[in-house]
């Protein structure tokens, strides 16, 4: 079975030391997200911020639950086209907005999960994209989100009613604390008992059924969970960048936020933020040298597949375990 | 225009295409099992290398003049002693880890394939005429019926039934499906096993890349022509079982049909009516028509 052979190493025995270690990592973020904006464009570090979140919430569910997911760019790219037009069309509140794209992205995975976790492993992996692809091509006929334009120009109304966000360092604020919550609470649902009962379902599904757990809920709600903070990713990127286009739900997307995880580190929380980010500057440097970007974005993928599947915090984790 | 206004020829038009696409469907699903059958990887590279054998058959024919018929042989060839190169060198070496791990590796190699074709030659579709023998088509007076469309038809059904009797009734086959269901025992009878896992690898890749040659004079050759047919592909393999042999025949076929039926009643439709019957079948069936429950 699939979830014997969890796709990551195990969790480390020192549980303590691991959270502590989050813990850590959580507060160098925030530091780090401080600083950021001195050194570097506003924009872009807002695009790293939301699709290092992304990859963490997809992460949730592979190096968590155990899932592979080859369709999450159906919620990151729902969450957009929602938030995108409720403050466009609508008129509603930014906040709202994301909140309301982050809540059909929670239903939608709610319905794609309830059939998805019914198969296993590769099975399972095929189910999402298929999904997935429903959604693009939804995405792709459906009035209000625009076709091949996509949604575009999506005003940047004051936050709140009264905090004004129209400036990119000023949303910078809103998204860093958006995108920390994130992942505080992801940190969160890895920690908590709801937490250890997916990694021992995870690790062993047989034996958490046989103990009484209703497997097949907590499979879904990790699912759920997953969908749902991916979908605050995207509808914030809706926000950052003022678009919503078929790309976001491309299953190029999908095949992205794996990438990002696997080359970050999937036995970590935070590791595929790093993925997210390194991926994100790539695509931000070499964006001129056209489809070279694709062939050396699937020659990472190689690569990390063959050498080294923990992944940049994965090695360096080991590294550093070296030394003590 | 009432649905019983519809004329016949536009039935039977779409019903054609929907079974051309249906025999592609079936031959890529085909090779996926017999793929998935002995290395439990699913080959998201297929629709990669179903896109070189088109692009290999369009270069031959580009750069060494080398038509139509010696391609649908040489090119399978070529591109499945890629595989067997692919098969050695990078997926052997994953044999012991978890098999998403092989479906990761294969989507990597397909974007450095896709990658590479458009860097090399753009995206805008290359051109292939179609062979001289099977220029023209048959009137069948309701409607007209291209030769080599009729070809592709044959062709597909052909090889899908050559590969089934392979695998079912010879001595070879047998070693493959017992492979499957214990490589350790295989092996101490005295069979290679790991031998047959990569030639069974070349001969699915080889299947893509034949079902590529008989894209060329149909689709037009582009990078992309892959990507987007094999994720149809995953749907028809969900929707028939994976383990089974007939069940992707028979489900590829099918479901070219109802796209193509589709299309005539609810033309918005057809590009989503497949995912819909996988959603059906997930409810009621969750192991596929043709499949095993696990």
């Amino acid at each position: 079975m699939m979830a014997d052979k969890a796709l990551d190493k195990p969790i480390r025995t020192d549980e303590h030391r691991a959270e502590r270690g989050a813990l850590l990592w959580l507060g160098a973020l925030t530091v780090l997200a401080v600083v950021g904006p001195f050194f570097v464009y506003p924009v872009l570090l807002m695009k790293m911020m939301c699709f290092g979140l992304f990859a963490c919430a997809f992460n949730l569910l592979l190096g968590f639950g155990g899932l592979l997911s080859f369709g999450h760019a159906a919620f990151f790219g729902t969450a957009a086209y929602i938030c995108g037009h409720v403050t466009k069309e609508w008129g509603l509140d930014p906040i709202l907005s994301i909140l309301a794209g982050t809540a059909v992205s929670a239903l939608l995975g709610l319905v794609i999960g309830s059939l998805a976790i019914r198969r296993q492993g590769i099975y399972f992996a095929m189910i999402t994209l298929a999904f997935a692809q429903m959604v693009y091509f939804a995405a792709l006929q459906l009035a209000f989100t625009g076709g091949e334009d996509g949604i575009q120009a999506i005003p940047r109304r004051p936050a709140l009613g009264l905090i004004d966000i129209s400036s990119d360092e000023r949303l910078y604020v809103l998204v860093s604390i958006i995108c920390l919550g994130g992942l505080f609470l992801i940190w969160r649902i890895v920690h908590s008992p709801f937490g250890n009962i997916v990694k021992s379902i995870r690790e062993n599904e047989p034996r958490a059924l046989s103990l009484g757990y209703p497997v097949a809920r907590y499979k879904l709600a990790v699912f759920v969970l997953s969908a749902a903070i991916s979908g605050l990713a995207g509808a914030t990127k809706s926000l950052v960048f003022q678009l919503a286009s078929l790309t976001d739900v491309h299953w190029a997307m999908s095949g992205e936020v794996v990438l990002m995880t696997l080359i970050g580190g999937m036995g970590s929380v935070f590791g595929p933020l790093v993925g997210g980010a390194a991926i994100v500057l790539m695509q931000n440097y070499f964006a001129s040298i056209g489809a070279w970007v694709t062939i050396i974005q699937g020659a990472i993928f190689v690569v990390s597949v063959l050498l080294f599947r923990e992944g940049i915090v994965g090695v360096i984790q080991k590294l550093l375990n070296r030394r003590r | 225009m009432g649905f019983w206004d519809i004329p016949l020829q536009v039935w039977m038009g779409q019903l054609l295409l929907g079974l051309i696409n249906g025999a592609f469907y079936a031959v890529l699903s085909l090779g996926l099992a017999v793929i998935f059958g002995l290395l439990n990887i699913i080959n998201f590279a297929h629709g990669a290398q179903y896109m070189l054998g088109a692009f290999a058959a369009w270069w031959l024919a580009q750069n060494l003049g080398i038509g139509f018929w010696p391609a649908l042989v040489l090119v399978p060839l070529i591109i499945g002693a890629s595989g067997v190169v692919i098969e050695r060198t990078m997926l052997a070496p994953l044999a012991k880890l978890d098999h998403l791990y092989g479906l990761l590796l294969t989507f990597g190699l397909a974007l450095i394939f896709q990658g590479l074709v458009r860097q090399g030659y753009g995206i805008s579709g290359l051109p292939y005429p179609t062979p001289e023998a099977l220029s023209g088509g048959y009137n069948l007076g309701f409607m007209f019926l291209p030769k080599y469309r009729a070809f592709v038809i044959l062709a597909s059904v052909v090889m899908c039934l050559a590969v089934w009797l392979v695998i079912e009734k010879t001595k070879l086959g047998t070693y493959l499906r017992a492979a499957t269901e214990n490589p350790e025992l295989v092996g101490a009878f005295g069979i290679n096993v790991p031998m047959t896992v990569t030639l069974t690898y070349g001969a699915g890749v080889a299947l893509a890349a034949f079902a590529g040659v008989l894209a060329a004079p149909i689709y037009s050759v582009n990078p992309n022509m892959g990507a987007d047919l094999i994720i149809v592909v995953f749907a028809v393999v969900v929707i028939g079982g994976m383990g089974s042999i007939l069940g992707s025949i028979a489900t590829g076929f099918g479901l070219g049909i109802i796209e193509g039926l589709t299309k005539v009643i609810y033309p918005q439709g057809a590009s989503i009516v497949i995912f819909v019957v996988m959603a059906i079948v997930l409810l009621v069936k969750p192991a596929g028509l043709f499949g095993k429950a696990t």
